[in-house]
């Protein structure tokens, strides 16, 4: 592997920076549009993945970069990710079952 | 543009330092991964108020989002800078995302101070414990960003800092686009899904 590669040009640079500011735009406009809340959650989540994606791959270079450092960032993002989820179904779970068991009690 | 040549062989041909950074920058996911993951577990949990819908000010927080967007910018534009030999103009960006980084941290104590005054601390309820642990250890890294970028502008006025350097510059600028990306899933996860 070589660590010599291309880094963005400063062009690319500002128009990574114009797309996150018209996507933070839109996810301010659709937080206020009553006409999105039924989608408001995923489209959110789009959005904001979005974003991610584009610092990551522009800014801080993982586009262009070694596919090792990829994988150094990308594994514990996944399993923070997969424990996110994890403990949220955990909770959901204890509830659901907690909200059962006081229904059949009564 | 291309990164400074390595000071060093190793095995990869990848830098150690660069290495060792993105290893660091892993183990920040899983900090911050377990740091969302109990405000999501707690919310809509708390027994009495202020609740988020009640407080948060999403106006002036998009307004902060802006500032440590633009940062990231001016930090990329510092790392082009260097990397060329432009150090004016890399002195310049350099400080221009510092002082954005300071924006960002008083928008933050006006928040905290603003909420406080409204009865949310951290042991009011569910919501304030996790939200204060979070955006507070979140703006606890963009005061050591901007610790560290200042230490690298005033190594630019000693005339320390050069393209010799750019790997060090470059590493700066992993750890501030990481406290970004980390802001953009907390304004969307605890400011916009309420």
């Amino acid at each position: 592997m070589s660590e010599e590669h291309q880094h963005p040009s400063v062009d690319v640079y500002l128009r990574v920076a114009a797309a996150l500011v018209i996507l933070t735009v839109l996810e301010v406009g659709v937080f206020y549009v009553p006409a999105f809340h039924p989608v408001l959650v995923p489209v959110l989540l789009v959005l904001s993945a979005a974003k991610f994606a584009l610092v990551v791959m522009f800014y801080m270079h993982l586009k262009a970069d070694s596919k090792l450092f990829t994988f150094l960032f990308g594994a514990p993002l996944l399993l923070a990710v997969g424990v996110m989820v994890a403990l949220l179904f955990l909770f959901l779970g204890a509830l659901t079952l907690k909200g059962a068991g006081a229904a059949g009690a009564g | 543009m291309t990164h400074a040549a390595t000071a060093h062989h190793t095995s990869t041909g990848l830098d150690s330092r660069k290495m060792a950074f993105w290893a660091f920058i892993g183990s920040e996911c899983l900090l911050f991964g377990s740091l969302i993951s109990t405000y999501l577990v707690y919310k809509g949990r708390s027994v009495v108020g202020p609740y988020p819908h009640e407080i948060l000010n999403i106006p002036f927080t998009s307004v902060s989002t802006f500032d440590l967007l633009m940062s990231s910018l001016m930090m990329v534009l510092a790392l082009a800078a260097v990397q060329r030999g432009d150090m004016r103009w890399g002195k310049v960006w350099l400080f221009s995302t510092a002082l954005l980084g300071l924006v960002f941290l008083g928008g933050q104590v006006i928040e905290f101070t603003e909420f406080m005054h409204k009865g949310l601390t951290m042991s009011t309820n569910l919501f304030g414990c996790t939200f204060f642990v979070l955006t507070g250890t979140h703006g606890a890294h963009v005061a050591v960003g901007v610790l560290w970028l200042l230490t690298l502008w005033v190594r630019a006025l000693q005339g320390k800092l050069g393209p010799a350097n750019a790997m060090t510059v470059e590493i700066t600028g992993l750890y501030w686009h990481f406290v970004d990306v980390v802001w953009i899933i907390i304004f969307t996860v605890v400011y916009l899904i309420q």
